[in-house]
């Protein structure tokens, strides 16, 4: 979707502002915001590509105004909601009202913890063989999915080259909304930045995307 | 952190969320608590009907965040990075491949599939960023910072790179390469700063401890030897 979450290349947010000495939380409900993601989308109650496409589902003014734990709170309550998790009733009213629904990795206890800690594995095997060999030129397609995607804006209808082919993966466009992993080949494409930007771009930069293979056609 | 402790924290929760819930029906116009303070509450409401619901146990809530704060970590990437500083075979194996080679490591963390291992030289500086969100190598980095996660640096990094480094303090040549990864799948990308002058002879220990968080992300240089850290 083009959403506000797609922000390569946008002006007036001003400058980065590194903090020295960041805590690792700024608050204690962050770290239970960042547990609860991590044991929810653990116990199966949805995929990562899902709650991100949650967050970037928020209404563009609360996505801006909102810190980033507070986005992730936002995300997961309404997808806990929408996915029969929890009903806005017991939100409300701060407890549980209605029978739980059943997970799909059952209950996320101490015995779980582990598992998270090394990120999961996204690969799969191959259904068919890659349509791009590195160094083939290729143009991102001119495509704007209402749902979610990892295809951003700023390289749409741009040409650049395929450097790297990290295999087939799960694609994000479909397991967002559920539809199966889906996988597809998935190419780092850089792209220079006076492609991107224009004429008077900084001649020496060069960025890359990682790109799925329906993202991209020939040129 | 106990059992009793655990069902406290609960209860204490569950008592709060009550009074909010009151407040915001019975007082619209008592609007003294802070935006944080009713984030707070609504956390801790979501906290306690998932417990209720049975989906999750605190206890093991607490156990993620207590291996947040103390397992991973930018001192991760620095081993990292220091011992392919000194180990020419480990450093052709990381830039082939960072997960595998980082997984004979025995020190480091575990790390997850799908590590991309960047290297800066004379000709080239790499820089991360994730424009559509917060991608970022947690095991080897920790998790990511504010800035890393917000609008500036999201929507800056791949349009003027030179100008988002000047907000650190950074200045390239000229004439150099500049290349960004935007992080837009599964796959995380860790820089590997070029090592400092005048650190020949150093050990792994020595040199992890130049090794900054922003070096790797390519916001940033490593220490210079005798710098303060």
């Amino acid at each position: 979707m083009n959403g506000v979450h797609d922000m390569g290349g946008m002006d007036g947010f001003g400058k980065v502002e590194p903090e020295p000495n960041e805590p690792m939380f700024h608050a204690d409900w962050e770290a239970r915001v960042l547990a609860m993601v991590r044991a929810m989308g653990a116990a199966g109650a949805f995929n990562i590509d899902t709650s991100r496409f949650y967050r970037e589902t928020l209404p563009p003014d609360v996505y801006l105004a909102s810190s980033y734990y507070k986005k992730w709170f936002l995300g997961l309550e309404e997808m806990l909601i929408e996915k029969g998790y929890l009903t806005r009733e017991e939100v409300a009213a701060g407890h549980a009202m209605q029978p739980a629904r059943a997970l799909k990795h059952g209950k996320f206890d101490l015995a779980n913890v582990e598992r998270i800690m090394v990120r999961g594995k996204f690969d799969r095997p191959a259904p068919a063989p890659a349509k791009f060999n590195i160094g083939d030129r290729v143009r991102a397609k001119n495509i704007h999915p209402a749902t979610h995607t990892r295809l951003p804006r700023y390289v749409r209808g741009h040409v650049g080259v395929v450097e790297l082919n990290h295999g087939c993966h799960v694609f994000p466009d479909t397991a967002a909304m559920e539809r199966g992993e889906n996988p597809q080949w998935l190419y780092t494409v850089v792209f220079e930045g006076r492609e991107l930007w224009g004429p008077d771009a900084d001649p020496t930069t060069k960025v890359s995307i990682d790109a799925f293979e329906p993202y991209l056609d020939p040129a | 952190m106990g059992p009793d402790h655990d069902a406290r924290n609960t209860r204490q929760a569950w008592a709060i969320a009550h009074i909010f819930a009151a407040m915001s029906h019975d007082h619209d116009h008592h609007h003294d608590h802070s935006e944080l303070s009713e984030t707070e509450l609504r956390v801790r409401a979501l906290e306690t009907i998932l417990t209720e619901k049975g989906y999750v146990e605190p206890a093991a809530l607490d156990a993620i965040i207590q291996a947040y704060e103390t397992r991973i970590g930018p001192h991760n990437g620095a081993r990292v990075v220091a011992k392919a500083w000194t180990d020419p075979a480990f450093k052709t194996a990381l830039l082939e491949d960072g997960s595998k080679a980082i997984g004979t490591l025995g020190y480091v963390s575990r790390v997850g599939d799908h590590l991309v291992v960047v290297e800066n030289t004379p000709e080239r500086h790499n820089m991360v960023v994730c424009t559509l969100c917060s991608c970022y190598p947690w095991e080897m980095l920790g998790l990511p910072p504010v800035w890393y996660k917000a609008a500036p640096y999201r929507s800056r990094a791949v349009k003027d790179p030179r100008g988002v480094l000047a907000d650190f303090d950074v200045t390239l040549p000229k004439d150099m390469e500049i290349r960004v990864w935007d992080s837009t799948a599964e796959t995380r990308f860790l820089v590997l700063p070029m090592r400092p002058a005048g650190t020949e002879g150093w050990s792994e220990e020595q040199l992890a401890e130049l090794v900054t968080r922003d070096s790797m992300i390519g916001t940033g240089f490593p220490r210079k030897p005798g710098a303060p850290s």
